[in-house]
């Protein structure tokens, strides 16, 4: 087995981790006094982890050179996707138990909502084209539109960023790893550009 | 909540000192259940109709000291009240941390005896005052209140105090006092939370005279007929049952009486979104969330925010004439 595949395979049991302790702490009564609140929580923070974990992907391939490692992008991006999801379905489900005018005027009026829900259709996208057929079929356009990801990534900061009360060491130090991730690439960019034309 | 320092802290502990261990390490049977009945209900209406059906969770057994005759109040609600596990490890007391499960962990080798108020200001009792003798003079009762946080959650706590009005007609404030000053304590060393620049500290709160004189309006020293847990504001603390809760400041040093207006901790750090009144009010919308409905703890469904939670019979008159959408 090769080192790529090993790394998949733990990786792909670290990312399901969240998700099981959700469901075991659910069953020990580990979630709290504010259950809903706590999965919320949980599952949006994981998101956004794993999302600035995806990002993280090609910078570490062009330090390193292992180019292989751009084979666990799709995977880390779609667990994101799936924590997402987790988000939006606890929020449509269990917060508002399907309430559609209610979660429709929270979307219309509280920015943060807003932004979450914004996050998420930028995300929608991407994930339904990040099969190896839609690469084929999109070519060039399916590098343009992943490009996305990148709004999505500072949406989603921000949607952290309004949530908060007044602790806002948690979507600071987010905030701090996005700018590096996306200053590394704008850095990339115009040194290649710059080499080019030398 | 996710991702708090607090349950390592607590693993940390375990380790280390395993008898200290008063609460929280047995889960009730009760609270099991209804988890479970939680659970299930998120797969179904059927099943969340009846979790909100459950019966009441039994009383609270901290194993801290019972207080004497406390009596019944009128005020009361008759609505049941949450759990005591619920109401102790779910606290917003960020001189312990800024997630609620933090304080808990954090408050729990917090010395509350000696412990000394110091009286000021416009009022003729000036001084300062051993708890225990400034408790003495006044009647114990259970206030059974409606708690809502202005973060769009809500409790019911069976508070053990005295009417805040008792204690300032003892103390005999001079005729230009018109408003009275919270302070808690401020120890970086005990209160772990003072050393990370979050909010201003010491935390101040404050109410007008009439509101203090309000016979709703509480000290509180106790909870579930026993001495207050450190986590929700030992020694003693202020309750004040129709505001956001960040206006019911605990762990009291300091009472001044003033003729001008107070400037409140939260007020200072976001003066747009938190005010001096801060009465529970389901039409001001906080200016990022709807205070329309609000989630009782243990319930599945959000219910709908009351005016003045529910207690606009008792201070209503208070605000007569007043913009609510100023004066927030
Ligand atoms: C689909 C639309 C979305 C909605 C309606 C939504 C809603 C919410 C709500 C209600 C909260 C909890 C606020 C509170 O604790 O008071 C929250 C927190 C959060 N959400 Fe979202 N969200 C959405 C999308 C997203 C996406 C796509 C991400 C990340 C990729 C995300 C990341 C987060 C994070 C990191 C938090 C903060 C967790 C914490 O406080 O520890 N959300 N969101």
């Amino acid at each position: 087995m090769s080192l790529l595949v090993v790394l998949k395979r733990v990786i792909f049991a670290a990312a399901l981790l969240p998700a099981a302790a959700l469901v075991y702490s659910a069953f020990t009564g580990g979630l709290g006094a504010n259950p809903i609140d706590y999965i919320t929580d949980t599952t949006g923070l994981t998101a956004l982890s794993l999302l600035l974990i995806t990002l993280a992907v090609t910078p570490l391939r062009r330090m390193t050179a292992w180019n292989e490692l751009i084979r666990l992008r799709r995977m880390l991006g779609l667990f994101a996707f799936l924590y997402a999801c987790l988000h939006l379905l606890t929020w449509v489900v269990i917060d508002w138990f399907f309430d559609f005018w209610a979660m429709g005027a929270d979307v219309v009026e509280r920015p943060f909502i807003t932004v979450g829900m914004a996050t998420f259709l930028l995300l929608l996208p991407l994930a339904v084209t990040s099969s190896a057929a839609m690469i084929r079929r999109l070519g060039r356009r399916w590098q343009q539109l992943h490009r996305l990801v990148y709004v999505a990534a500072i949406t989603a900061v921000v949607h952290f960023w309004w949530v908060v009360k007044a602790d806002f060491r948690q979507p600071r130090l987010f905030a701090l790893a996005l700018s590096v991730l996306l200053g590394f690439r704008a850095w990339w960019t115009w040194r290649t550009r710059a080499s080019s034309r030398s | 909540m996710a991702w708090s320092l607090g349950p390592i802290y607590n693993a940390a502990m375990l380790i280390r000192k395993a008898p200290d261990i008063r609460y929280s390490e047995v889960t009730p049977k009760s609270l099991y259940l209804r988890r479970r009945e939680f659970i299930q209900g998120a797969t179904g209406a059927a099943a969340a109709a009846a979790a909100a059906l459950l019966p009441s969770r039994a009383s609270g057994q901290g194993g801290l000291p019972k207080l004497p005759n406390v009596r019944k109040s009128a005020y009361s609600t008759t609505e049941t009240p949450n759990d005591y596990d619920d109401i102790t490890s779910y606290n917003n007391f960020y001189e312990f941390g800024s997630e609620k499960d933090e304080p808990q962990f954090f408050a729990r080798r917090f010395v509350t005896r000696p412990w000394t108020v110091r009286v000021e200001g416009l009022v003729t009792w000036q001084g300062m005052y051993d708890i225990d003798s400034f408790i003495k003079p006044h009647a114990l009762e259970e206030r059974i209140y409606r708690l809502r946080c202005v973060e769009g959650w809500s409790m019911v706590v069976p508070w053990v105090g005295f009417p805040l009005a008792n204690l300032i007609k003892r103390l005999e404030p001079l005729p230009s006092a018109r408003f009275v000053e919270f302070v808690t304590l401020y120890d970086p060393s005990q209160m772990p939370g003072q050393k990370v620049p979050i909010l201003q500290y010491p935390y101040v709160e404050g109410l007008r005279m009439d509101e203090a004189m309000n016979p709703l309006t509480i000290l509180a020293v106790g909870l579930y007929g026993e001495v207050l847990p450190n986590q929700n504001g030992a020694p003693i603390r202020l309750v004040v049952p129709w505001k956001y809760g960040f206006k019911s400041i605990k762990s009291i040093v300091r009472i001044r009486f003033r003729d001008t207006q107070p400037r409140t901790t939260w007020a200072i750090d976001a003066p747009n979104e938190y005010g001096f009144y801060a009465n529970v009010n389901p039409n001001v919308d906080h200016p990022r969330w709807s205070q329309a409905t609000e989630r009782r703890l243990g319930e599945f469904r959000r219910r709908r925010t009351e005016m003045y939670n529910g207690y606009g019979e008792h201070v209503a008159h208070l605000y007569t004439g007043m913009d609510l959408r100023k004066n927030f």
